[in-house]
């Protein structure tokens, strides 16, 4: 599980997050929408440590994660995956080096052991036969693919996904969705997602958290939305849906 | 003030770098590839420019000292001191902060702005150590053996140049070379490599790993490492000729 303690983030004198508070179970697809600019993207950086809360704390399964010394965590890190905007692949090696990556970083595996490691990972993406394949050779949504495939290839605990079907078409969107459903409920993995997407929220999400102006607006289950009186989460929900 | 920040964000990057590697074998893999991009990749132009630059110094030399008075060996010898303790290492390392620096900067840099810097720490990978650790390395190997290279290609140079124009003869410019040389005279163009190879890639990694933005900005950064790579090799030639010469 994770939790989010009174979470604020300031660049100088902008505040970009006020006090956000919420828990994130394992097993669930829990959701942070908001509009460009509302810090969604801030709090996502700042729970897997690429910036520093101003004030409040992360606690990953009892660790506080915002006190934890820079090796920790580094460990915590090992048990987290990272499902990037552009899929953040390593440009100069091939699809199979790129999952292999974090098992030759971390594991005592043989390269037998590995490939077959890598193998199993591309599979649980739908994506085979592409191992000799550079990045730049393959599509934005097999990129995707890919980029789950390698945060998967370690036994991580919690997913993160920022912007997940960004420039993707409606059909491979729908494809990743169903990826990151089957991966969170096959491992029971925390999976937490940035996302525009309306059609994403109602498919695949558990638990909602609506970021407005940097704070939280609304917290739910996805079945609650629709009975939501909080104006701008609705004008929200009804601008995205018939976008 | 801004000197300050970025002398201050360098050396912290620096000794972030230099924590212990999580996979040693993987570093000496990346080591080996950096090696062989730095080594055989700037081999030609170091070539090139050496020989010319051997030659061009033997004809200018001779046109200078032109006189009955001085005997040929003498410019054989002035050409191969002049190489040795400042024309390999100093003109070898400015191209070479163009060529190795410039590319180093961009690739860093384009690692930054494409997410895969963030990738790496999210994986809890030390992220500087990785990426900067085996380019400066190499580096640091790679660009002493190229100047030695580039030494022995300008006397080259010089004597392909001086036989040509029938200024001297091959004997006597060896002659020269040969009653001039001094051990010292080595060390002294080893420490100066050492120290630019080290100034071109750890300046190069540092602009490069701090890039932020998009494609603007690699280039930019790209521009800032050759610059400021360039000046810090001017700055260190003088200090280190001031201090051991």
């Amino acid at each position: 599980m994770i939790e989010l303690n009174d979470i604020y983030k300031s660049f100088d004198d902008k505040e970009v997050l006020r006090g956000i508070s919420a828990q994130f179970q394992p097993g669930k697809i829990n959701l942070v929408i908001g509009a460009s600019g509302s810090g969604k993207s801030v709090l996502m950086k700042c729970m897997v440590g690429l910036l520093t809360p101003t004030d409040g704390h992360i606690i990953y399964d009892d660790r506080d994660f915002t006190a934890l010394e820079y090796k920790e965590v580094r460990a915590v890190r090992r048990e987290i995956g990272m499902l990037f905007q552009g899929g953040a692949l390593f440009d100069s090696s091939t699809v199979q080096e790129n999952v292999e990556f974090p098992l030759k970083m971390f594991t005592r595996m043989s390269a037998e052991e590995r490939l077959e490691r890598v193998n199993f990972c591309l599979k649980c993406v739908q994506l085979e036969g592409v191992n000799d394949k550079y990045p730049a050779e393959i599509s934005g949504g097999m990129k995707k693919r890919v980029g789950i495939a390698r945060a998967i290839a370690l036994d991580i605990k919690y997913l993160f996904c920022d912007e997940p079907n960004s420039g993707l078409d409606p059909v491979t969107s729908r494809v990743i969705d169903g990826l990151i459903r089957e991966i969170t409920q096959e491992f029971g993995i925390t999976t937490v997602i940035n996302t525009h997407d309306m059609k994403t929220v109602f498919d695949i999400g558990d638990h909602i958290i609506f970021i407005h102006n940097g704070e939280k607006w609304w917290e739910g289950a996805t079945q609650d939305i629709k009975s939501s009186d909080n104006k701008e989460f609705k004008e929200f929900i009804n601008a995205s849906y018939f976008a | 003030m801004l000197l300050f920040y970025h002398f201050g964000r360098y050396i912290l990057f620096l000794s972030h770098m230099f924590s212990r590697p999580e996979r040693l074998t993987v570093y000496l893999g990346r080591t080996m590839l950096e090696m062989k991009n730095i080594g055989i990749g700037s081999l030609p132009i170091v070539a090139i420019i050496a020989i010319f630059q051997g030659a061009v110094t033997t004809l200018q030399i001779a046109y200078q000292l032109i006189s009955p008075l001085v005997a040929n060996p003498v410019i054989g010898s002035i050409v191969s001191d002049s190489s040795m303790l400042e024309l390999a290492p100093t003109i070898t390392c400015l191209v070479l902060a163009g060529n190795v620096g410039s590319h180093i900067a961009s690739e860093i840099g384009t690692m930054r702005v494409g997410e895969q810097i963030d990738a790496l720490e999210i994986m809890g990978i030390n992220s500087a150590g990785f990426i900067a650790l085996p380019k400066i390395l190499a580096g640091i190997i790679m660009i002493p053996l190229l100047i030695i290279i580039s030494i022995f290609l300008s006397n080259i140079g010089g004597i392909i140049a001086g036989n040509a124009s029938g200024i001297l003869t091959p004997d006597e410019y060896i002659q020269g070379a040969r009653e001039s040389f001094l051990v010292f005279n080595l060390i002294f163009s080893l420490i100066k490599a050492f120290t630019y190879a080290f100034i071109i890639t750890s300046v190069s990694c540092y602009q490069g790993y701090y890039t932020q933005g998009g494609a603007l900005e690699v280039g930019s950064s790209s521009t800032k490492a050759v610059v400021t790579s360039a000046v810090l090799i001017l700055f260190s030639d003088y200090l280190l000729t001031q201090l051991l010469l």
